[in-house]
């Protein structure tokens, strides 16, 4: 194995491609934004006000540390996803589904871990004795187990009595000797159990009778008191659990007054506000549509905040209220008044947790954690100053789109000046002279503002970007990414920086809908705005609706919508523009009717006249069934091709066809012998893969088929035996890269297909599906890779010049940059002459990764989702997102920088010889005069 | 080093998986009416049916009944009758307003006789009828399987293909198919050549490093090694007696 590895290094030592970042690049050009997810739990270290650290627990089973003061990232702990890794609940010290663990709080090191019984959990509590906390105790569905918090060795386990009809579903423990489960059987009783913290003995077991069917809306408060709030009869109860006797339910009703339909808030007599019913909010969300309240304790004062809609309409408050209220008189305390501003294009609050601490004079001060409905954690601070502000949102990105930056309004000018028609000979001139004359004053203004900053230091030079100052750079580098998040909140994102520069969040999006982004209108046709359409489908119904907005400002646009009242089935966008340079839309329902947006007149007129060569398909992967469809003159459609793959031996995974904005340079490779080998460039190609349902290792296959997407013509198709997927695969240009799981061999394998139409080309002026009668030569190699991969992507770039990289998204949280040249199924196997002149490089079987092909050096990307490519202004780079947990952007340059000069290019020494050869010249052409002068006289 | 061999035995294997599924074709022109039928009883034969309409709604008609033998060598068969008159003019007709000839064969299996009528549904496929008329009826039908057999897709194209306005005056370019027809099963994808590899690794070490390596260092150096070895031992005996010598003068 050694004598083929160190081969395989003198081999690949000659086609040595060096791309690392060097050390003083680091972070120039790229950014790395961490995320946590929505969060579930949140607590905060102490109740001190000095105390700078919290904990969260979110959805995406994270557990990670903010510092309080900047909401910065102090560490995080990111578990299996899945309901493996679930968090269950979250104690100071932090615990985890099955396996119980304990976190060092400063630096988020493991302490222990413990691995409870199976079971479902049901809760959980810290147990103090005198005041210290020594003691865990989880509660499962069965047994009731008890942890050291030392070391999380197991102190007892008991198994519950009747644990079959009881459900158990609290955990209790009052600082004496005794651990208290709660128990209920639904509609009957209600058990309480106490045992001895000591052997885990059974003390004593009373039951009494039970109200609802579960304890969700009862919790325990003070010393031992049982709240609990039945919806049915709006009623309060309370039962102390460590009575002597049988304990009794006391009943306190509440008084309901319904607000609206949607928020439902209780109020109640002023002597009753206490503790219990405060506590009751809390657990019973039931109530809790328009309130929010938290409660904390810091030394003998527990404080209740609660937060209220400012203005009276309570549907769509524009700011909140937060007080705090005293719990032991139920007054509320002075000057504790936060206002929490609700932005207008934001959620609205969903929790609240509070930091209560007391003051050098012994009042209490709090802090506040809103969590708001589209997953942004909020930190105010008590004169209602919003210290920061996370938008967990984007730990969920969908989908994005980058568009380029409109020009400045001095450039868009220029250019608008050569769009308009001629009016007069001399308006144009005064038109262009003014416009010469802003564009001086332009540029005085940059030269004068660089003169003003050169003189301050450095440091301060502060280049803030905000939307109003945002135009596009000299080569395109900065863009505007807007991204979707599964939140239904979309973002606009400036690439240079990272900075969000708008959201924007979608009420009423549903939690499982799909998002398709499409870019409309780009930012070319000024005055006319950029934009960008997201169509929202709803999985289980099928109906979409339309957002459409302005990407570089975020704005909703105010364009009339056409109703979709049928479920959708496909989207396509056209190369049609209509009279305001918009792409239209086509949107198929599931009668095959179609419906344009814009469906101006202009639009339908153009339609009808290219309906006979409009076509589109439309895959049912539960039925295997790919269909073709061309359109009619009157936008419906018929159906012209169909392949049917048989649901009984494949079902189909993924379908991919070309990106719309891909440019190809090279119609084709020169081969040794000095001939091209022409490729097949079909652009209405789409790349099939289908996994095999029998999923015995032998049997087990991928399927690759390339299809027409206009005449249904199965053009290739192949069979990888003996694999199985996640299949990832790129399809681009002539070619698809694959990538698979081998059950023989249990390694993963990247697969290259390339198709070329021979060395004639059959029509070299246009490409038609219609009129290519000859298949393709297909060539196709296989290689092992080492390791599983995550997602992949192709660079791209502006003309297609510079040669191409795979970007392979590794689970490890790096981004490999793999040179598309090794996937080349041209690889010989034995070099000849000819090979060699084409620069090929020998076959290997195995696919390096080589650590400087890792373009996100050590900003590993947590759980990478997906890989965003757009080209920029320079054909040699990239702009390269990816997406997943986290947000990282960089540029990429698979040819080097070919057209940028290196930073450490001598201008003084061209400059020079230049003008020393300028002045050589003229000196040497006087000399030379003078001597055919003298030469004349003679 | 010593599980190269154990792995070379385990790569070897993969090679002789490595088989083509080589393509079978058999092709019959419609002059030849009647010859697929009485050739081979084992097949069954699909129906072929074609439709071409002015208005482009499908109306299937036969065309001709293909006969397909599956087994370890699909082979596949059509028999096919001539354009009526009538035909011939709706052809033109629709290649006048540019409009579409399909054809459809039902989805059926290759391999398993007893679930083929079950299948329900058809493969559909089209051709622009212009290019077919300007081809003077010369089409190439291919039918794609899957790995079990399966017929799961159908493709038509024309050779020439494309459309150039060129009027067919004589009507007997129209009368009768001359038509190419293929089968293709998938073909398989390759595996990681790691035998051949590492073959070829070893010829080349073996070409490359075999003398070399025989030679130890002491073998390929000797001539300088020797010389240095006795100069030091004739140097350091001199400092030797030089230095006792400096040492007795010392004294």
């Amino acid at each position: 194995m050694a004598k083929l590895t160190s081969l395989f290094v003198i081999l690949l030592s000659f086609f040595c491609i060096s791309e690392a970042v060097f050390e003083d690049q680091v972070g120039k050009f790229d950014w790395r934004q961490q995320y946590v997810g929505k969060t579930l739990f949140a607590h905060f270290e102490s109740n001190t006000q000095s105390s700078k650290k919290m904990f969260v627990a979110t959805d995406k089973n994270i557990f990670a540390s903010f510092n309080s003061r900047t909401g910065d990232l102090l560490w995080r702990h990111v578990d299996k996803t899945g309901p493996e890794g679930s968090i269950d609940i979250l104690l100071l010290h932090g615990q985890d589904g099955r396996l119980l663990r304990s976190w060092d709080t400063n630096i988020g090191g493991l302490n222990w871990e413990a691995v409870l019984d199976t079971g479902s959990f049901q809760a959980a509590c810290f147990v103090a004795i005198q005041d210290t906390v020594k003691l865990v105790a989880v509660l499962k569905k069965a047994a009731i187990s008890l942890h050291y918090l030392s070391n999380g060795h197991q102190k007892w386990v008991e198994n519950l009595p009747d644990s079959d009809a009881v459900q158990y579903q609290a955990v209790y423990s009052g600082g004496e000797e005794e651990v208290y489960v709660l128990g209920v059987v639904p509609n009957s009783h209600l058990t309480i159990i106490a045992y001895s913290l000591e052997d885990g003995e059974i003390i004593k077991q009373v039951t009494t009778l039970a109200l609802s069917s579960n304890l969700h809306c009862c919790v325990v408060v003070g010393q031992g008191v049982l709240m609990c709030v039945d919806p049915a009869t709006l009623a309060l109860y309370t039962l102390p659990i460590q009575a002597e006797e049988t304990p009794e339910f006391s009943q306190i009703l509440l008084q309901v007054l319904y607000l609206s339909p949607t928020a439902t808030t209780v109020s109640f007599s002023e002597p009753v506000l206490d503790v219990e019913i405060i506590n009751t909010f809390l657990c019973c969300c039931c109530f809790l549509q328009a309130f929010l309240v938290s409660f904390a304790t810091t030394g003998k004062k527990t404080v209740a905040a609660v937060m209220t809609p400012k203005n009276e309409t309570v549907s769509c408050p524009r700011a909140c209220a937060i007080n705090l209220f005293s719990v032991d008189s139920g007054r509320r305390l002075l000057d504790t008044t936060v206002l929490f501003p609700l932005e207008p294009n934001g959620g609205k609050p969903h929790t609240l947790y509070v930091h209560a601490f007391l003051k050098k004079d012994d009042s209490v001060g709090y802090r506040v954690l809103v969590q708001t409905q589209d997953h942004a954690l909020t930190f105010i601070q008590q004169p209602g100053r919003v210290v920061w502000t996370r938008e967990e949102a984007l730990a969920d990105v969908v989908t994005m789109e980058m568009v380029d930056l409109p020009l400045t309004g001095t450039q868009a000018e220029l250019e608008g000046e050569f769009g308009k028609k001629a009016d007069g000979l001399f308006p144009m001139v005064l038109k262009r002279l003014s416009s010469q004359v802003t564009l001086l004053q332009a540029w005085l203004a940059h030269l004068w503002k660089l003169f003003y900053e050169a003189r301050k230091p450095r440091s301060q030079v502060k280049n803030e970007v905000t939307i109003e100052t945002l135009s596009r750079d000299e080569f395109n580098l900065q863009k505007m990414m807007v991204m979707v998040t599964a939140s239904g909140k979309l973002f606009g994102i400036d690439s240079k920086s990272g900075s969000i520069l708008w959201k924007h969040y979608l009420e009423n999006v549903q939690p499982n809908a799909a998002f398709k982004l499409i870019v409309q209108r780009t930012t070319a046709h000024f005055p006319h705005p950029p934009q960008c359409t997201l169509l929202i489908k709803d999985k289980d119904t099928g109906l979409a609706t339309l957002h459409v907005f302005n990407p570089i400002f975020g704005r909703k646009s105010h364009i009339a919508l056409p109703a979709l009242p049928r479920p959708i089935l496909q989207s396509l966008l056209l190369p049609v523009i209509d009279q305001d340079y918009a792409k239209v839309l086509l949107l198929v329902d599931d009668q095959y009717k179609v419906t344009a947006f814009p469906s101006t007149k202009n639009v339908l007129q153009q339609l009808q006249e290219m309906a006979s060569s409009i076509f589109f398909y439309l895959i049912r992967s539960d039925q295997g069934n790919l269909s073709g469809f061309r359109l009619r003159k009157d936008l419906s459609t018929e159906r012209i091709w169909e392949v049917v793959l048989p649901t009984e031996v494949q079902k189909i995974v993924a379908v991919k066809g070309k990106r719309p904005n891909e440019h190809v340079h090279s119609q084709g490779r020169v081969m040794g012998d000095r001939s091209v080998l022409y490729k097949y460039l079909n652009p209405n190609l789409l790349a099939v893969v289908t996994e095999s349902t029998d999923t015995h290792p032998e049997r087990a296959f991928v399927g690759v088929f390339l299809v027409d997407g206009v005449t249904g013509r199965i053009i290739h198709e192949a069979v990888q035996r003996k694999a199985r997927g996640p299949v990832h695969f790129v399809h681009s240009e002539n070619w698809v890269v694959y990538e698979y799981w081998n059950t023989k061999s249990r390694r993963n394998e990247f697969s290259v297909l390339e198709l070329f139409e021979g060395t004639e080309l059959y029509n070299s002026t246009v490409f038609s599906s219609l009129d290519r009668p000859h298949l393709p030569q297909v060539l196709q190699q296989t290689y092992i890779f080492p390791s599983p991969i995550t997602t992949m992507e192709a660079t791209l770039t502006e003309k297609g010049i510079t040669s191409r990289h795979l970007l392979v998204g590794l689970p490890s949280g790096a981004i490999l940059s793999l040179p598309k040249m090794f996937l080349d199924p041209r690889r010989p196997e034995v070099v000849t002459e000819h090979s060699r002149e084409e620069n090929l490089i020998p076959y290997a079987p195995e696919m390096p990764i080589r650590t400087e092909w890792f373009i996100n050096y050590n900003q590993t990307v947590a759980r990478v989702k997906g890989i965003y490519t757009a080209p920029s202004g320079l054909e040699s780079t990239c702009l390269v997102v990816a997406y997943g947990l986290d947000i990282y952007q960089t540029r990429v340059y698979p040819s080097k920088q070919f057209d940028v000069l290196k930073d450490d290019y001598d201008y003084v020494l061209i400059s020079s010889v230049l003008f020393a050869l300028f002045f050589a010249t003229m000196i040497s052409k006087r000399l030379a005069q003078v001597k055919l002068l003298n030469r004349a006289w003679r | 080093m010593a599980s190269v061999p154990r792995l070379c035995l385990l790569l070897s294997i993969i090679p002789t998986i490595l088989i083509l599924c080589a393509d079978f074709a058999c092709c019959n022109t419609g002059r030849k009416t009647g010859d697929g039928l009485d050739t081979d009883f084992s097949g069954f034969s699909v129906p072929l049916e074609h439709s071409f309409e002015v208005d482009d709604v499908s109306r299937f008609r036969m065309r001709g009944a293909l006969q397909l033998r599956g087994g370890r060598e699909t082979s596949v068969s059509l028999s096919q009758s001539q354009l009526s008159e009538e035909d011939r003019n709706t052809l033109k007709e629709v290649a006048a307003v540019d409009g579409l000839y399909k054809i459809r064969v039902p989805r059926v299996s290759l391999t398993d006789r007893q679930t083929e009528r079950q299948m329900d549904g058809y493969l559909t496929a089209f051709v622009r009828a212009c290019s077919l008329v300007e081809s003077h009826l010369s089409d190439v039908i291919t039918l794609h399987t899957d790995v079990s057999g399966y017929l799961i897709g159908v493709s038509i194209v024309t050779i020439p293909g494309a459309c150039r306005g060129t009027e067919v005056e004589d009507e007997v370019d129209l009368e009768a198919f001359n038509t190419t027809l293929t089968i293709i099963p998938p073909t398989n994808a390759p595996q990681p050549e790691t035998a051949l590899f590492i073959e070829r690794m070893d010829i080349e070490h073996e070409k490359r490093g075999k003398p070399q390596e025989q030679k130890s260092f002491f073998a390929k150096y000797w001539m300088y090694i020797v010389p240095l070895v006795l100069f030091l031992m004739m140097s350091g005996a001199q400092d030797q007696s030089g230095g006792g010598a400096a040492n007795g003068g010392g004294r």
